[in-house]
């Protein structure tokens, strides 16, 4: 009784529902969404005002330059910083809610090392590797990855305590990065592979979006089945198994859906860390603890920051680029540090 | 201690054999004694042997300063690195590198003092961050906040690294990984003062170390100033990682699987536990460095590299095993 007493206060973030928060933080955000979207085209290198994005839209002219840039570069970036920053979010979102852990983030577990060190393989030893390939290579990199962290947890007998899942995680990291550095220094293929890992959004191709975006699609319907289960789950493995739920079978198709949203961001984006750990916090702050709520929300509000956070890049230092995985850094560092230092973490 | 001091002359003498062009264990000895040809002795003296040496006292450097480190926090998971001394290093390197206005081979002998105050500064934010007025340094919150201004870093560091051109990457990306480039006398002479000095004092302590080990409470309970020496032996710690660093490139893992394998071979006493932890240090650093010089001849990789492929399994199962 006292071991699930502990546990149920560790996510407790906020326990009150707040049912108005929730049509109002989904219709707001993604109002918001569209306008940010709209922001972000027009913003460029050059500007280009709101009429010719909107007649881009409607009617595209395939011989204006305006037009051709909005549709080959600037739309399919947006899309596609929209859809990364989902995905990323409701892997967080699933992960803290699997195991529990205010820290769980794909970057912070390793799961994004090991996507990209599969990717550098690919590239040293077979360039020009299709895109769909590509992607797959990065589920079985994010997999194999998870498999090494969630296997130190399971084999010791403590289990998963955030610090130990922490550290496995940027052990695992270690590795795979010593191993992907090792490749870069062999092909020489070092500065290519670190602009592409600090999470470049700026390659991003229609033809990529289309292979990955039915991947997501897919992951975000089966997050949604997931999500009353992984509520029950979030409370405690004894609560959920009291409840007759098969904890591990709801396990298992967690971790698939999060290898696939994950693996998928990475081989778009590169490693872009922090989104998956900071949002979520603020999706379970804004509508309490069920996660039929917090999945959505956390879609939407990592669309947000994502978006925010690529328009950023572009307007910190034009005509260069500040890579968006470290402004991200650098916003949820100072997040991260606060998580820890709060007394649930220490156990 | 006697078997290990073996080992090490052993790999010491293989290591001089290997590289680039190979020298027969004859030819070697020849040269030692000053009657090889010229080739041969410039290859082995002004090439081989320093770096040789440097990978000894970085190695042993490193692994001593993980013993401190583990001892004080009283986790058997920490290191050097989670104290951010390598990621504070190559932020300075890197700094350096991207301010510094020729294109031309960089000044190499500022680099050891950059790197060091770097790793300094680091483990300093670290500290104070992971600090809590009431509370001290809790273990725990040492090793997030290490985990967290190490990745902050490292996104500082990619910011800064895409404007290089190729040659300044390539020397930076084969820096952080660890390759002792300090293949130089100078550089034996700017690191081994740190050694002599910081050993001795780390060693004189030994007892001290044993004592904080027990915890807070036992040290005041025997009258000692516990979180002076703690401060002192940290940053005897922060130095002897960070002169390492500085010479040898961004190499982990030595500090925390150095004084894991002395343990095992002489148990948890520091007065011996550190020389060991020294010896231990010193052969896994020659191990690596050696293979990377010949894994993939004609070109090298990185001990550090070498030193994380081993050293992140055994971390994995230390953090399996411990309870």
């Amino acid at each position: 009784m006292t071991t699930l007493k502990k546990r149920a206060e560790l996510p407790q973030e906020n326990n009150r529902a707040k049912p108005a928060a929730f049509p109002v933080i989904l219709i707001g955000g993604l109002l918001l969404l569209i306008a940010g979207m709209a922001v972000s085209i027009a913003y460029g290198a050059t500007t280009i005002d709101l009429n010719t994005v909107w007649d881009a839209v409607i009617h595209y002219n395939p011989e204006l330059p305006q037009h051709q840039v909005i549709w080959d570069l600037r739309l399919p970036r947006v899309v596609g910083s929209v859809l990364v920053g989902a995905a990323f979010a409701v892997a967080g979102a699933l992960m803290q809610g699997m195991t529990r852990n205010p820290l769980a983030d794909s970057g912070i577990l390793g799961l994004n090392a090991g996507a990209a060190f599969v990717l550098a393989f690919c590239y040293s030893y077979f360039p020009g590797l299709a895109f769909s390939y590509l992607m797959m290579y990065s589920f079985l990199g994010a997999g194999i990855a998870a498999g090494i962290v969630y296997g130190i947890g399971s084999i010791s007998r403590s289990g998963l305590t955030p610090l130990r899942l922490v550290l496995a995680g940027s052990a695992v990291s270690a590795l795979l990065v010593a191993l992907s550095q090792g490749l870069a220094i062999y092909f020489q293929i070092g500065q290519d592979l670190a602009y592409w890992y600090a999470g470049g959004l700026s390659g991003i191709e229609w033809a990529e979006l289309r292979i990955m975006f039915p991947w997501v699609a897919v992951a975000f319907i089966a997050a949604m089945t997931l999500s009353r289960s992984i509520t029950v789950l979030s409370l405690g493995d004894d609560v959920a198994a009291g409840l007759g739920q098969r904890t591990w079978l709801i396990r298992l198709a967690g971790i698939g859906v999060v290898l696939v949203l994950a693996g998928a961001s990475v081989s778009i984006v590169g490693s872009v860390g922090f989104v998956g750990l900071i949002v979520p916090h603020a999706a379970r702050y804004l509508v309490g603890m069920d996660y039929r709520r917090i999945i959505p929300c956390s879609a939407v509000l990592g669309s947000l920051l994502m978006l925010a956070a690529d328009l950023g890049s572009r307007r910190i230092n034009p005509p260069l680029e500040t890579p968006v995985g470290a402004l991200l850094a650098l916003i949820g560092i100072p997040f991260f540090l606060y998580l820890a230092r709060r007394k649930g973490v220490d156990n | 201690m006697t078997v290990l001091g073996i080992l090490i002359a052993v790999t010491f003498i293989i290591s001089m054999n290997t590289g680039f062009i190979r020298l027969l264990p004859m030819d070697v000895m020849r040269t030692l004694f000053g009657m090889g040809t010229e080739d041969q002795s410039l290859i082995l003296f002004e090439f081989r042997l320093p770096r040789i040496i440097i990978s000894v006292l970085a190695g042993a450097g490193l692994a001593v300063s993980g013993c401190i480190i583990q001892g004080i926090t009283r986790s058997p998971l920490a290191d050097p690195g989670i104290l951010g001394i390598n990621a504070g290093a190559g932020l300075m390197v890197v700094l350096f590198i991207s301010f510094y206005p020729t294109r031309e081979v960089v000044p190499v002998f500022m680099l050891p003092v950059l790197a060091l105050i770097g790793a300094g500064l680091a483990s300093m934010l670290i500290y104070t961050l992971a600090y809590q007025k009431h509370r001290g340094l809790s273990p725990t919150r040492l090793l997030l906040t290490g985990v967290a201004v190490a990745s902050g870093i490292s996104a500082a560091m990619i910011v800064l690294t895409l404007k290089f051109d190729p040659n300044q990457y390539q020397f930076v990306a084969t820096w952080l990984a660890g390759t002792i480039w300090g293949s130089n006398w100078k550089f034996v002479l700017a690191l081994l003062p740190w050694i002599i000095v910081l050993f001795g004092y780390v060693f004189y302590k030994a007892r001290v170390l044993n004592i904080l080990n027990l915890g807070e409470q036992t040290p005041t309970g025997l009258g000692l100033s516990v979180e002076k020496d703690r401060r002192l032996l940290l940053l005897s710690a922060v130095a002897l990682a960070g002169s390492s660093v500085a010479v040898s490139g961004g190499i982990g893992f030595i500090g925390l699987i150095g004084p894991h394998l002395a343990v095992r071979l002489v148990g948890p006493r520091n007065q011996a536990l550190l020389p060991a932890s020294a010896l231990v240090g010193a052969l896994l650093l020659i191990i690596s460095d050696t293979l990377g010089r010949s894994i993939l001849q004609p070109s090298e990789l990185p001990a550090g590299i070498i030193v994380a492929v081993i050293g992140a399994p055994y971390f994995l199962y230390l953090l399996a095993r411990a309870k």
